[in-house]
């Protein structure tokens, strides 16, 4: 894999990699609270998952953790300095947010899109630079884009496209990168393509990955840390052993499941096999 | 591929889409000869050659076509290229903050309120002076804007709400304007309804010069900022990550949309469907980046209305048709085709 890397051209030494942190965080919407009092420490340069069921807060917090809602109360810190009190254009430029199914306007070409990702690093004056340039190149190789770098988006597979909002992000040079399930509508092929990119591009350029994912067994698979999510708070945090357990399923997601090894990589595998059993007897709708 | 020039130096670099230009070339191309012609027909016609010989000043067979041409004429055909661009930036402008093709100055009623003004001022005080119109017009325009973006906006954008409000507050306003109308004296009624047909009729150099500082001012500064509006387009999120002063850069492009329709309804009065027609044309033909879109969705929109002007004078002569009344028979359809694909989309 490294001499791929080399092969490919000249590889940058991977920057420095953010400390992205949390602490007291409550976050809310209107008169409901979702997140309360959470702390949370993202590894810097590995990939950490974020898992949970529905409306447990899962993309709340990447959203706080992206800057984009503020909190009401504690705070979100990169490099130990509170979020907010940071410039917007440095923010954007260590960190990338890929929001869940974003949409282009019609007739916009995969290259353009990648294209956007320059912006906080783009002014009135240099609005396309030789970096800007070369970023957007790389970003689209990586992605495998570069053969479909002229097409609107609206003529794409779904796959194609999420790699293409992918390539945005890529071009935008952040040390880390937010995703909100980037797999989701994708094909199981397609969600492999995805997050083996992703682990490519943590394992060669040692960008720290931050994923909400829904399935549990890929964020087994491609994660170096997962955070699993309930009640507003963290339930569990840590390596994928410590956190796929079979009480995780059964207080989290409600459900029973047996949780083996996986016969390749050892790493955990949950096979449901029905709904949490109620201390009434019954079982849960 | 679209392909781009780019001149670096230092620590400049700007892009330049070649397409784009070479559209925006086209269309100004385009307008010119709509403009000559337009100049050319009326009751004393003027042949295209002579036409152009008088515009550059050199001598042609009758001394009375440099008047015609210059003095009569020519502002007329200019007024009606730059209301068209106007409307146009406006509207291309607003379908992109709101990230919906069906957005214009006229559907969210920015043209409904400053019309409302400006019929207010001609109705109900019929002594205030003309020239207060246009300000008029500009505030009405403003404060329906203003209301819209107080009411759709909670905190986070929604593009349909945006829409749905502005249908609401134009109605409002053009049944307030309604009321004026029948209430009003038939002098200055018939005044004011003529203003709302939307027309460049009689418009000299006099209501040119007002136009173009309005024109260059929020034009260039929209222009300025195409690489915002860019971002924009992708979504609040998605912008907002990219490090866009979301709701700073929204209010300016806001703002320059608004004050782009107020100029315009201000000396032409509530020429319909420009604003959505033109940005849609040009999207054909440069693609949706801004910074080759609104040069070629103002091209565009001008041509549409020297061209719908060209028309109302020429097809029903002697009568004239206000070019308001030709852009609307033509955009009204084009507005139902929209829907229908939009719906069709779903």
């Amino acid at each position: 894999m490294k001499d791929l890397g080399r092969l490919m051209g000249k590889v940058e030494a991977p920057p420095e990699p953010a400390k992205l942190r949390a602490e007291g965080l409550t976050l809310g919407y209107d008169d409901t609270t979702v997140i309360e009092r959470l702390a949370v420490e993202v590894p810097p340069g590995r990939i950490t998952s974020v898992v949970g069921p529905n409306g447990c807060g899962k993309s709340t917090l990447l959203r706080a953790l992206a800057r984009l809602m503020r909190p009401r109360g504690g705070s979100v810190y990169l490099d130990g300095k509170e979020i907010f009190s940071l410039p917007t254009r440095e923010v954007a430029r260590r960190l990338g947010i890929l929001p869940q199914s974003p949409e282009a306007p019609e007739g916009l070409t995969v290259r353009e899109l990648a294209a956007q990702g320059r912006y906080p690093h783009q002014s009135w004056l240099s609005q396309w630079s030789a970096s800007d340039e070369r970023a957007v190149e790389e970003a689209l190789r990586k992605t495998v884009m570069l053969g479909l770098a002229d097409r609107p988006l609206d003529t794409l597979s779904g796959g194609q496209r999420q790699r293409a909002w992918i390539s945005m992000a890529l071009a935008q040079e952040t040390e880390t990168l937010l995703l909100d399930e980037p797999t989701t509508f994708l094909d199981m092929a397609h969600q492999l393509e995805v997050l083996q990119l992703l682990g490519r591009l943590n394992s060669e350029e040692g960008r720290t990955v931050v994923m909400v994912l829904h399935d549990l067994n890929n964020a087994a698979r491609y994660s170096h840390h997962m955070i699993a999510l309930h009640g507003g708070g963290v339930y569990a945090a840590g390596t994928p052993e410590e956190v796929v357990t079979p009480e995780l399923l059964r207080d989290v997601f409600h459900v029973e499941a047996d949780i083996v090894a996986d016969p390749r990589t050892g790493l955990p595998l949950c096979v449901p096999y029905g709904l949490r059993r109620h201390p009434s007897g019954g079982e849960e709708g | 591929m679209r392909r781009r020039a780019v001149l670096r130096r230092g620590g400049l670099s700007l892009p330049l889409d070649l397409r784009a230009a070479a559209v925006v070339a086209g269309l100004l191309g385009a307008s010119l000869v709509g403009i000559v012609l337009h100049v050319g027909v009326g009751e004393y016609p003027i042949s295209p050659p002579d036409v152009v010989r008088a515009l550059l000043g050199l001598s042609t067979g009758d001394e009375n076509y440099y008047f015609i041409v210059n003095v009569l004429r020519l502002p007329r055909a200019l007024v009606a290229f730059l209301v068209g661009a106007a409307l146009a930036l406006s509207g291309a402008i607003l379908q992109g903050l709101t990230r919906n093709p069906l957005a214009a100055p006229e559907i969210v009623g920015i043209n409904a309120g400053a019309g409302l003004a400006a019929v207010t001022l001609i109705v109900a005080l019929p002594s205030v002076p003309a020239a207060l119109i246009p300000p008029a017009a500009f505030v009405g325009a403003v404060a329906v804007a203003a209301t819209l973006y107080l009411l759709a906006w909670r905190g986070e954008s929604s593009p349909i709400r945006l829409i749905l409000i502005g249908v609401g507050i134009g109605a409002v306003a053009t049944a307030l304007t309604t009321i004026m109308i029948t209430y009003g004296e038939i002098e200055q009624v018939s005044q004011a309804l003529v203003w709302l047909t939307g027309s460049v009729y009689g418009r000299s150099w006099e209501e040119l010069w007002p136009l173009l500082p309005w024109l260059a001012l929020f034009g260039s500064l929209a222009l300025l900022r195409a690489r915002h509006l860019n971002a924009l387009t992708l979504g609040d999120e998605v912008a907002a990550g990219l490090g866009v002063g979301v709701e700073r850069e929204r209010g300016l492009l806001l703002l320059c949309s608004v004050a782009l329709a107020a100029a315009a309804v201000a000396t032409a009065g509530t020429v319909g469907f420009v604003g959505l027609m033109a940005p849609h044309i040009a999207r054909r033909l440069v693609g949706p980046s801004h910074g080759g879109l609104l040069p070629a969705a103002a091209a565009s929109g001008g041509m549409l209305v020297v061209a719908a002007d060209l028309v109302g004078r020429v097809a029903f002569s002697p009568l004239e048709m206000p070019c308001g009344i030709i852009t609307s028979a033509v955009g009204a359809p084009f507005f139902i085709y929209l829907l229908y694909r939009s719906a069709d989309a779903k």
